[in-house]
């Protein structure tokens, strides 16, 4: 039920923001998306999609960090087997 | 998919469960909130992959599985109503009611349809002018800013033949009925990602104070699931007891304010009656006065109905988190996704289904839930 889904936003139609719609293109497919929750969003955004409306612009840079993370515990474990 | 797959990556998912592995000394049980969490936990198997000292219990984050019989009922006699049009998600159609499932309204001749979006709904009712539309409004808060607009733009645009059934519920409230029952084992929380993509963090605050544990905004996907464990474990083995932020790419700590702000004008708190837990106070969103008009209860006058819960269905304990579907003497045996009890057995979402999906041949003798070994390419 609370599934959202990230999709990139394409076309953004309507000049009142609160009924702001546009384009998303979710790996292929096309959909009509609400945007009128996220105003700050542009052309090329990834937005989390749920029931037809977006509820969040995605930050990339929030989005690799995870993986800068596995990276860096990496890189501290090869230390340590160095060290042993 | 961008944004999806990177995030059940094999290589990655394996560097975390090392790394739980490794920090994890003590007996923890941990509570993913979310329903889309515990069929991800199953499905890929994270449980399996976890050390035996780190326990995942299954939580109400179903709202499919929580909407109390009641509703069920109101529901199919709106639905079955000559003049009216009923809107829903497609898994209510089948949550069993006292009598019926909203399928057997449909069979008989009842104008229910699926819906992929509240403003679907809008959308029929501005088409069919001398229908009655009424849309199933079910959801926790990532649901609430859809219906929440849904009944704005109707009364924007001067629609009148557009209703919602009210069952929102609210994911806080319930975490706290949780952690102050005596039964209580769950010692840490992975709260649900798309509820505070909307409501942000900043309402868990005192619950981790006041009842000292970890809670971990989580995402949905293996690698997000993985790493909200070893932070919730990290916190418990260091004895801290703090509000942590996985799934930063979507929740800000204020959450999402424009959709907070449509939400705090058309919807009030309210108490609400959870499906096999009863009434928690201020547990759910009613209208506010202002938009009682668009009340389905209010125009059907179906606010009275009562309905009890069958018995045999042990689906409020594990929504507790308190048992595991496999104790429940009818699971898959009386009970399965075609003949469902509770509603538990009829979402996707829901913790007796998803146990049957994935678990079904390994719950045989001693009807243990673990398979044990399962790897996740
Ligand atoms: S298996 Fe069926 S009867 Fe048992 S708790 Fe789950 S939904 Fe209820």
């Amino acid at each position: 039920m609370c599934l959202a889904v990230p999709g990139r936003i394409e076309t953004i139609e309507g000049v009142d923001p609160l009924l702001k719609m546009g384009k998303v293109n979710f790996g292929g497919i096309r959909k009509n998306v609400s945007l009128s929750y996220v105003p700050e969003a542009v052309i090329g955004d990834y937005v989390m999609v749920h029931v037809g409306v977006a509820i969040s612009v995605v930050d990339e840079e929030e989005a690799n960090r995870v993986f800068h993370y596995l990276k860096e515990m990496d890189e501290l474990q090869e230390l340590g087997d160095t060290l042993q | 998919m961008k944004f999806i797959d990177e995030y059940r990556d094999g290589e990655a998912a394996r560097k975390l469960t090392d790394a739980i592995h490794r920090i994890t000394t003590g007996n923890w049980t941990l509570m993913e909130v979310c329903g889309g969490q515990t069929h991800a936990i199953v499905k890929f198997g994270i449980d399996e992959l976890l050390p035996d000292g780190v326990e995942l219990v299954h939580g109400p984050g179903c709202p499919v599985c929580v909407t109390p019989l009641e509703l069920i009922d109101k529901a199919i006699a709106i639905a079955a109503r000559p003049e009216v049009i009923f809107c829903s998600f497609g898994d209510m159609l089948r949550v069993p009611g006292s009598e019926k499932d909203l399928f057997m309204v449909k069979a008989a001749g009842g104008d229910v349809r699926i819906v992929y979006s509240p403003l679907d709904a809008v959308r029929i009712a501005r088409e069919n002018p001398d229908r009655e539309v009424v849309f199933f409004a079910v959801g926790f808060e990532t649901t609430a800013p859809a219906n929440a607009m849904a009944v704005w733009q109707a009364k924007q645009l001067g629609i009148t033949n557009f209703s919602i059934l009210v069952s929102h519920v609210l994911v806080p409230p319930a975490i706290e009925a949780i952690l102050s029952s005596p039964q209580n084992r769950v010692q840490a929380f992975l709260a649900a990602g798309h509820v505070c993509t909307i409501m942000g963090y900043t309402e868990y605050e005192p619950l981790a104070k006041k009842y000292k544990v970890p809670i971990v905004v989580t995402g949905f996907e293996p690698v997000d699931i993985l790493q909200g464990v070893y932070m919730c474990v990290k916190q418990l083995e260091e004895g801290r007891c703090e509000v942590e932020n996985q799934y930063a790419r979507s929740v800000r700590k204020e959450g999402n304010v424009p959709a907070r702000t449509r939400i705090e004008e058309v919807f009030r708190i309210v108490p609400r009656k959870w499906r096999g837990v009863g009434e928690i106070a201020e547990s759910g969103l009613g209208l506010t006065d202002e938009y009682a008009e668009y009340d389905a209860e209010q125009k059907f006058n179906v606010a009275e109905y009562t309905a009890e819960e069958p018995e045999e269905c042990i689906a409020g304990l594990v929504l507790q988190g308190i048992k595991k579907p496999a104790e429940c003497p009818a699971f898959a045996t009386k009970c399965t996704p075609e003949h469902p009890f509770g509603a538990t057995m009829v979402s996707n979402e829901g913790a007796c289904a998803a146990y049957y999906r994935y678990r079904r041949d390994s719950i045989g003798e001693g009807r243990s839930a673990s398979a044990g070994g399962k790897s996740y390419e």
